[in-house]
């Protein structure tokens, strides 16, 4: 979430980043300096209503939690209005409706801590080398489809490694997706399969070989073909389905 | 098996070795030595050697001995690797992998409850990095899968194991001090 100072109530608040409604209500409790097993709901539940206005207002989208933690607030705040029941007060159930609030509270409090020092070790222990440090561990891997974000590497990997057989032309060329799908599907109709450096041998211009990937996305979206890569980096299997 | 001078053995084995090497897996291979005394033998080597050592040192992490640069010196290696330390983890990370951590083993919706927010995405993050892995299904309706950490996950964080994290309670005491000190 953004950072962004606001005037309210005649002090600044600064907006953090809250990890969920939790944090948020911690942030307020802390904040005010109020004790945590004595909150003043009413106030709170406004100021944390207040937040999820602003946050509207920036165009945040208030993940559905909030909306329950708002919920819980505003209930609470109308059963302490409530007058009590003294029938249940005889069997000890009017327990203070904050109760299991502020536990929750105390939980993540505890957990945030326990995250923190996690940190602190984490630094301590990322400035350490094992022996023969700096070589990157084999991982192994399956074949895994691969995502947009691999393909446009093995896109950009390829092009590299094909550089000098990349003619580049001056004319102004005309290749339209529709072109490149056409050509595509008709390749796919000959030959179920093949890889998507077949394209980089034809010695075609680096417009015609970004409308194939275009294409070859598209086609993928729709569900004509499926792609596919054993590694990232690796060339792109092309399979009809 | 082997014989003769335990310790130089021993430091020989840790130099040439990049994991953490555990008493019990050395215990077959040194002749009338059981996986405790092996433990011994290395927590000795451990203080003469560390006592001695500026730049190295031989740590406990994860059930194991294994020797590591000393973290001062990690300007130094980073410039001299031109690389960084690998990616910390992120807040909403870390404070999920700590709910794991304590509560282990321990399912999502029980995770999502104390941190109070939605997402499976970092729980994904962590299985990928395999600071944790799932533990079967909890026998309740859904069965939903159980998670706990690794060895990875103590070798991430320096821990020999997991009694070394403070408990609960402790982050009690510490809070309690912290608010007191205000």
């Amino acid at each position: 979430m953004l950072a962004e100072p606001i005037e309210q109530e005649g002090y600044r608040v600064q907006l953090e980043v809250f990890e969920g409604p939790l944090d948020l209500l911690l942030f307020l409790i802390k904040q005010q300096e109020i004790d945590i097993y004595d909150i003043p709901v009413a106030r709170i539940t406004d100021q944390y209503l207040q937040y999820l206005d602003l946050m509207q207002g920036l165009n945040i989208a208030i993940a559905g939690e909030y909306l329950v933690t708002a919920a819980t607030l505003i209930y609470i705040k109308s059963k302490m209005l409530l007058p009590q029941d003294p029938a249940a007060e005889l069997e000890g159930e009017n327990a203070d409706p904050r109760r299991e609030l502020v536990e929750q509270l105390l939980e993540h409090e505890r957990f945030k801590k326990a995250a923190a020092l996690l940190h602190d070790r984490e630094v301590v222990e990322l400035s350490v080398w094992p022996r023969g440090g700096g070589e990157f561990e084999e991982e192994e891997r399956e074949t895994v489809s691969a995502g947009v974000f691999d393909l446009v590497q093995a896109f950009h990997a390829m092009i590299e490694r094909f550089k000098d057989q990349i003619i580049f032309t001056v004319d102004p060329e005309m290749v339209t997706l529709e072109q490149k799908l056409v050509e595509i599907r008709r390749l796919l109709s000959l030959q179920k399969e093949f890889l998507f450096s077949f394209f980089f041998q034809q010695r075609i211009s680096r417009l015609h070989l970004m409308m194939t990937f275009v294409a070859l996305l598209e086609l993928a979206k729709s569900g004509e073909l499926r792609l596919s890569q054993k590694q990232s980096f690796e060339d792109i299997r092309i399979v009809a389905c | 098996m082997l014989e003769g001078d335990r310790k130089n053995q021993l430091l020989a084995i840790l130099f040439a070795t990049r994991e953490p090497v555990t008493p019990e897996e050395l215990a077959p291979l040194f002749e009338g030595c059981d996986a405790r005394q092996i433990d011994a033998i290395a927590r000795e080597l451990m203080d003469e050697f560390n006592r001695l050592q500026g730049a190295v040192e031989i740590r406990k992490v994860a059930g194991g001995f294994r020797m590591t640069t000393r973290p001062e010196h990690h300007e130094a290696i980073g410039a001299y690797l031109k690389t960084r330390p690998s990616a910390k983890l992120s807040q909403a990370a870390l404070e999920t992998l700590a709910v794991i951590a304590y509560r282990q083993p321990i399912t999502l919706p029980e995770i999502m409850d104390i941190r109070g927010v939605k997402g499976t995405s970092t729980i994904k993050t962590l299985l990928e990095k395999k600071l944790i892995e799932t533990r079967g299904r909890k026998r309740v309706v859904g069965r939903p899968i159980l998670y706990g950490t690794t060895r990875q996950f103590l070798m991430h964080f320096g821990l020999q194991d997991l009694t070394e994290l403070p408990t609960i309670e402790e982050f009690e005491e510490i809070l309690a001090q912290a608010e007191t000190g205000l």
